[in-house]
């Protein structure tokens, strides 16, 4: 059995000002390849104005589980939050 | 075969498609002169986020409550993540850290000039989240609309974060102004002091603003200086009047005809002092930035030495 090829994942900029956005991944043989399979799948009604490719295996993770331990949600900081501060009605809108 | 577009093409292109409100993109073909006006609005709006710690940073530790000591950092800290996204946003236009950290030492690369205000009161944290980052707010949520695509990301970014900041320290005025007479004294004197300052936040009068035209015809500013500016003064005027604050212009009032409140003239000589390097706290701040930068040398020293390690022992497992 051959060995698969590397495996890249694509991001695609639907439009001109946003950000690329992850939509899938593809193997291919190289980041080339990559990119022309890209278009190939992922923009064929005009879904992309910009693609990205990335080795897939570059790409380090954080697990869900981790969450807590590793980015606390700081549910107990409420004070980060624009609600947190009761304003007078008539400014309310600050 | 097509053929080599010519300069007066690519530019032409260029404005068209900022005409159409595209938005420009770190790999697009631009002007020279666009990309280094961006990279000195961007630079110098980093830089401002950086030094502009230091006056609140002061604060920290005299906070009057444990409150409002965790929400001081808790703005402290999202300042320094705005600097890190202005930062890496113009770094997609070719430049490095290294090299805007030398600019702002040199002094070729400004920051705004409020922050070379000294902060001497509890009550100018009031001030400075309400009517600084109130500033800042109004500058910012227009450059949402900048035409460089990574700038544009990083305002929406930063502006969704501000929310709180303006909230918290008009907060702080008005539990002052509910206070003693002091207390009430105190928030008073530091929107006496940083009204003004406040006001030369949006710069020059458009008549007067060097990068103003190029600027607007190209988008990357969408509101002139003086448009800002009237904005903000129409908002600031009725949150002062709710809690009881007297705005220090004797010529603030409203005018019918124009729908908008006239206000005095800036002292142009006092901004001209403190942009170029005559503020009261301008050397106190750079040398801080300076020292930081400089006593934060042994961490980053410690990480690539740190990684050398790593990596020579994973080759020795790996032989
Ligand atoms: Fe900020
Ligand atoms: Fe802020």
């Amino acid at each position: 059995m051959s060995e698969h090829m590397k495996l890249f994942e694509v991001f695609l900029r639907s439009k001109r000002g946003l950000d690329h956005k992850h939509v899938g991944s593809l193997h291919a043989e190289d980041p080339q390849q990559a990119l022309e399979y890209a278009r190939d799948i992922y923009t064929r009604r005009s879904e992309g104005v910009s693609i990205w490719v990335v080795n897939s295996t570059d790409i380090v993770a954080s697990q869900e589980d981790d969450c807590e331990s590793f980015y606390d949600p700081q549910d107990d900081k409420p004070y980060r939050h624009a609600t947190h501060y009761q304003l007078p009605e008539a400014v309310n809108n600050m | 075969m097509s053929r080599e577009k010519t300069q007066a093409e690519l530019e032409a292109q260029f404005q068209a498609k900022i005409d159409a409100e595209e938005k420009i993109e770190p790999k697009d073909w631009m002007p020279e002169k666009y990309r280094l006006n961006v990279l000195r609005q961007m630079s110098q709006h980093a830089h401002s986020e950086v030094i502009g710690m230091q006056p609140e940073g002061n604060w920290i530790t005299r906070a009057p409550t444990l409150h409002r000591k965790c929400v001081l950092l808790a703005k402290v800290q999202d300042e320094g993540g705005h600097g890190l996204y202005l930062y890496s946003a113009a770094e997609t236009l070719g430049t490095s850290r290294e090299e805007m950290n030398e600019a702002l030492h040199s002094g070729r690369a400004k920051y705004a000039s409020i922050f070379n205000y000294p902060a001497i009161t509890w009550a100018d944290m009031g001030a400075i989240g309400w009517l600084v980052d109130g500033a800042a707010i109004v500058n910012q949520v227009s450059l949402q609309r900048t035409s460089y695509g990574p700038y544009s990301r990083g305002m929406v970014r930063i502006c969704k974060e501000e929310s709180f900041h303006q909230r918290q320290g008009y907060h702080i005025m008005m539990v002052l102004m509910r206070g003693s007479d002091a207390q009430k004294q105190m928030a008073q004197d530091a929107l006496n002091r940083f009204w003004w300052p406040s006001m030369m936040m949006f710069g020059p009068h458009d008549a007067e603003s060097a990068h103003s035209a190029q600027s607007m015809k190209w988008k990357i500013k969408r509101q002139s200086n003086d448009e800002l500016r009237q904005k903000f003064v129409d908002q600031s005027v009725a949150q002062a009047e709710e809690i009881g604050l007297v705005i220090p212009d004797p010529d603030l009032k409203w005018n019918e005809e124009r729908g908008h409140y006239d206000f005095g003239e800036i002292d142009w000589e006092e901004f001209n002092q403190v942009i170029s390097g005559n503020g009261p706290c301008n050397r106190q701040r750079l040398a801080h930035h300076v020292k930081a930068e400089e006593e934060g040398e042994w961490v980053r020293d410690a990480m690539a030495a740190y990684e050398t390690k790593k990596r020579q022992r994973s080759a020795k497992a790996a032989a």
